[in-house]
């Protein structure tokens, strides 16, 4: 520890001190996805790249949507699109734990004042086909990150394992800055010439989307948008491996882009409310076989390791 | 005698695991250590967040040599036998022995083994254990194939005695064990050698950790109480919790602070499984106030601050708990004073068995159940419906959806705030009970009657769709909820006919399902129309006279004969399948009672002999008959009344089978020849005289006593006479005579069931 961190004035001061860190212990600074996602485990840099054998470390920022969370931006603490800071390396390394510790004195948490705590908390996504053991850290009673040693990625043992850390950042944020209410959080420098809050960026989109996700968007339409990107998914993938030009290309990666398509879709059903209990399971059931298909591909690719690299699926 | 000292250093084991670690780490390490031939003297486990630590004292320096004999094949045995032999023994020729034998000569080997010393025993048990540990979960990290509940990062591995100690040589993969290991992750960090288990113990405490769980409890719960106590309060005991929190700490620091005055109206079930589940807190109870007031966080350091800042973090996160279950509490009771509608309607959309339809179709028939039981138990019928249709409710509350634990609970207190009579508020909580053994059973007839509508209504369903618990899968818990019955039943002494309650129910279900069965095929007929559809003549006709045979057959004026046949049949097949379920139930029932009354001390051939009386659906009246049967054969008149009783039954059956007769036109005592004969009339008289009204008032001990007063005659009787007597007229009248004994002495219970 090298003394008493100074502390971050705003949310994006936060951010920038998360990427400068990641970045500084050889992690590929990454940009978001370009897509609609519920968590920054979707962006391919973690679902397929945690897959194979060739190392990885990557940390980005992603912005994630979970439709059925919105509360018109009333709620302190709740959003349908908030940021997820995503950290993933493979192999996990022996000394994650020290260097997750240090991402939290790099953002202004002082370990010697600070009750820093890893609880059990098991990861698992349906959707995905994944699952993985680790915990929730606690710091003073708040979770803070959720800390994952990925065991399964669709339906493929993770062979090396790979570590994944995931802040949510909105509420860390707030708690570092000492804000109650997410909308009052500042969103750049307080002092700087035009101030802006979080509320400023968002309140607007919060309201719009709330009401569009709950009420208005066409179910029938997403349905159909299911459906396709159901079928276009699996188009990609028994498409013949070889091109016109005699090139071998799996395209597992545009393959993927249309499983997170559809995952999204069915989070806007289920907002909605357009999707039954029994329904639940079966849609859920559909969107992992996509994501398994997608990396039964990607195992095959020169990314993932090649065909021999998968040899515990 | 060496010392064993054993740490296996890893990131956070979960808490729910530790304790079964403990024991696991112990049983496997020493097991393996007795296996080999070492002997010790006493074995200790401990953990905490990050390790898991064994000491073995007293250990045997070496195991002792192992001698083998192996006999092999005889000395005139073909070449290829003796290779085999050497080549299993690893022996040459010469080093086997010849040995007479019963058929001659024979080869054997003595293999002995040398003693080895306790550090290879110890090293190979201590890979086999971790290699093999039973985490309910493990894991692999990094590039390894190793398996751990997390990722282990270090083996201290010592052998200790006078003279120093020596690190045992174990390797796990790219683990090799030391001398060292680390204390508490922020308040000490760095690695340190250690001699000893006393060594260890003493240095980890110095480097801030405790070492034994059990010395963290009683810190944690010592400190909470004192702080507690000095302000008037008290800490809400919760063991479990307190060993949850014991094994997330490795250096415990007790922080007490205040809930925030807003959420100090919310019911105090809902303040302490808020704080137990979300932020692993005790609650601190004002016994004044009888109110949860504060609140005891444990840390897992000490601070410059002294735990300020930790403390300000907690309350601000139980401040945001606390909101969110306080904008539950607001939000339900804007629901329950309206009624509850909403989440009456809500519970159309939950499926509780997709053969039995959803909670609200579920509800419909507890209501209608529990107004048919009302009378039973002296509960108002309208209540006692309203209740039903109320009690299951609050599963659609906000709060249970947060705390499924607290269901029934905010069910009353919702009801209560509601203005719902009080009975059906007790109801919302109590309709869930007896929950298990230990659960008590609930008295206010209202819920009663909720409650074995509930239950009863939960077997006749699962027993209708065949999903009966077989072995050891019972997936719906219909054994808890048979004793549930039960339990409420003799426990409220209930008069209730079973039989009766359960086929009505079941008759439903299996027209139901009858009439599914009935619509599937339906639905198939209008398929093979709709193939046929292509034809536009074909298909009109063929529709035509679909329409026309099921109109008819819903219509009695247009009715064939062959339709009412074919709905007589229907109606036939439905209530034979009712009944056979039905009877299948209480059967159920009844093995369920036995072992509820063998537990408490009577026996089951007494049970079946009051089972084979009529009305043994009636499980109180039953029960009475059992206790009254059972107390009877305690005293001696009891025992030998079923002798006489026997003998009698005995010697009147095997003349029955003879005579192809029932010896049942009453015995006349004008033929009676002896004393004992007319004494035994008498006596037979007066005891009816007793035991008539006695059955009429079911004071079944009354009767039996009378039953026993019969034994002197019965016995004296007996020494007195012979029964087949050579006059045909005498021995028909004392048959009769005997049947007259049977059927007075049977009419408690069927005594030939009983044993002895």
């Amino acid at each position: 520890m090298t003394g008493k961190p100074v502390s971050p004035r705003s949310f994006q001061e936060i951010i920038l001190r998360l990427m400068t860190y990641w970045g500084s212990k050889g992690c590929a600074v990454l940009q978001p996805y370009d897509m609609e996602v519920g968590a920054g485990t979707f962006h391919p840099a973690t679902t397929l790249r945690s897959l194979g054998s060739k190392p990885w470390a990557a940390a980005y920022v992603q912005p994630s949507r979970r439709p059925t969370d919105g509360r018109y931006g009333e709620n302190p603490n709740r959003l349908q699109h908030y940021y997820q800071y995503q950290v993933l390396i493979k192999p996990s390394p022996p000394d994650l734990q020290a260097l997750y510790l240090g991402s939290l004195e790099a953002i202004g948490i002082d370990a010697g004042l600070h009750d820093i705590r890893f609880v059990e908390d098991d990861w698992e996504s349906p959707t995905l086909g994944a699952w993985g053991l680790g915990w929730e850290v606690w710091c003073d009673g708040m979770e803070v990150s959720q800390f994952t040693y990925f065991q399964q990625v669709g339906g493929h043992d993770c062979r090396p394992v790979s570590g994944e850390l995931t802040y949510g950042l909105e509420r860390l944020a707030m708690y570092v800055l000492g804000v109650d209410h997410v909308m009052d959080m500042p969103y750049n420098d307080p002092d700087s010439p035009t101030p802006l809050s979080y509320g400023d960026v968002f309140r607007q989109t919060e309201r719009e989307y709330s009401r569009w996700n709950f009420d208005q968007a066409d179910t029938a339409m997403l349905l159909a948008h299911f459906e396709d990107a159901e079928k276009e998914c699996d188009r990609i993938l028994s498409a013949d491996p070889v091109d016109k030009a005699g090139r071998e290309i799996v395209m597992a990666h545009p393959a993927y882009d249309q499983c997170i398509k559809a995952s999204h879709l069915f989070n806007l059903l289920d907002a909605r409310g357009v999707i039954s209990v029994t329904e639940r399971q079966a849609y859920i059931g559909r969107v992992r076989a996509l994501a398994k298909r997608c990396a039964d591909a990607f195992v095959t690719t020169e990314a993932g390791g090649g065909t021999l690299a998968d040899a515990g699926a | 005698m060496p010392d064993l000292l054993l740490e296996l250093f890893s990131e956070e084991i979960p808490a729910r695991m530790q304790a079964r670690a403990r024991e696991d780490l112990k049983k496997l390490v020493t097991d393996a250590l007795v296996e080999a031939g070492l002997t010790y003297a006493s074995a200790g486990a401990f953990s905490t967040p990050r390790r898991l630590v064994l000491t073995v004292q007293g250990l045997t320096a070496e195991s002792p040599m192992q001698r083998e004999e192996r006999k092999g094949p005889k000395a005139d045995a073909p070449a290829a036998a003796l290779e085999g032999f050497l080549r299993s023994t690893g022996l040459s020729r010469e080093q086997l022995e010849l040995r007479d034998d019963k058929k001659g000569q024979v080869y054997f080997a003595v293999l002995e083994k040398p003693g080895r010393k306790a550090a290879e025993i110890v090293a190979e048990a201590v890979e086999g254990a971790i290699r093999g540990f039973p985490w309910p979960k493990s894991m692999r990290w990094g590039s390894g194939s190793l398996r751990w509940v997390r990722p282990l990062h270090s083996i201290l591995c010592l052998l200790s005695d006078e003279s120093g100690a020596e690190v045992v040589p174990v390797t796990v993969d790219h683990l090799s064990a030391g001398n060292t290991t680390e204390g508490h992750r922020f308040m000490a960090p760095g690695r340190f050698p250690v001699s000893s288990f006393d060594d260890y113990a003493a240095k980890l405490k110095r480097a801030f950790v405790v070492l034994d769980a059990a010395e963290r409890e009683q810190t944690i719960w010592h400190d909470a109480t004192t702080q507690a106590f000095a302000q008037g309060l008290e800490v809400v005991p919760d063991a479990g919790l307190l060993s949850e929190v014991a094994g997330l700490v490795e250096w415990p620091v007790v922080l007490m602070g205040a809930i925030g005055e807003d959420f100090l109206g919310l019911p105090p079930e809902v303040l302490q499984t808020s704080m137990r589940e979300h932020q692993k807190f005790f609650s601190v109870k004002n016994p004044k106030s009888g109110r949860i007031e504060k609140f005891v966080t444990v840390a897992n350091r000490e601070t410059a601050d002294h735990g300020e800042t930790i403390l300000k973090g907690n309350q601000k996160v139980l401040s945001a708990r606390l909101s969110d279950a306080k904008f539950f509490w607001e939000n339900d009771l804007r629901v329950a004073k309206a009624g509850m509608g909403e989440w009456l309607d809500g519970l159309k959309a939950v499926t509780f068995h997709n053969k039995l339809g959803s909670q609200h179709d579920r509800i419909e028939r507890i209501a209608a159940l529990a107004r048919e039981i009302a009378p039973l138990v002296d509960a108002d019928a309208d209540i006692a419906e309203q209740a039903a249709r109320l009690a299951k409710a609050d599963l659609r509350s906000a709060m249970v959806g947060e705390f499924p634990e607290l269901q029934g609970l905010m069910g009353m207190y919702y009801a209560r705030e509601a203005g719902f009579p009080d009975a059906v508020a007790l109801a919302a909580r109590d309709h869930w009970r007896p929950k298990g053994e230990g659960d008590s059973v609930p008295t206010d007839p209202v819920s009663v009657a909720v409650a074995l509508a509930d239950k009863i209504d939960t077997l006749t369903g699962f027993w209708a769709i065949d999903e009966k618990p077989t072995g050891s899968k019972d997936p719906y818990a219909l054994r808890r909820a048979a004793l549930g019955v039960i339990r409420l039943v003799l426990g409220n002494r209930i008069r209730a006919e079973m039989q009766a309650l359960v086929s009505s129910r079941m008759t439903k279900h299996e027209a139901k399902q009858a009439a599914q069965q009935w619509s599937d095929v339906n639905q198939a007929i209008a398929d093979v129309l709709s193939t046929a559809a292509g034809n536009e003549e074909v298909f009109s006709l063929l529709l035509k006279s679909y329409a026309d045979s099921t109109e008819s057959l819903a219509n009695p004026d247009k009715r064939t004969r062959e339709h009412e046949e074919l709905l007589g049949e229907l109606r036939e097949s439905i209530e034979t399948a009712a009944r056979t379920k039905t009877n299948d139930l209480l059967s159920f029932l009844h093995d369920r009672l036995k072992v509820y009354l063998r537990d408490q001390g009577i026996r089951h051939d007494v049970i079946d002999a009051c089972l084979a009386m009529p009305g043994n659906d009636d499980l109180t009246l039953l029960v009475k008959r059992a206790e009254a049967l059972a107390g009877f054969l305690k005293t001696d008149d009891g025992t030998n009344l079923l002798q006489g009783f026997k003998r009698a039954n005995n010697i009147l059956s095997q003349a029955e089978a003879k005579d192809g007769v029932e010896y049942s036109f009453g015995a006349d005592e004008k033929f009676a020849e002896t004393d004992a004969e007319r004494a035994l009339f008498t006596a037979l008289d007066g005891a009816e005289a007793v035991i008539r009204p006695a059955m009429r008032e079911e004071d079944f001990a009354a009767a039996m006593t009378a039953m026993a007063s019969l034994r002197a005659p019965i016995d004296a009787f007996f020494e007195a006479v012979q029964v087949n007597a050579e006059n045909p007229i005498l021995r028909r009248n004392r048959l009769n005579l005997l049947h007259r004994i049977r059927a007075i002495c049977g009419q408690v219970a069927d005594l030939t069931k009983v044993e002895g």
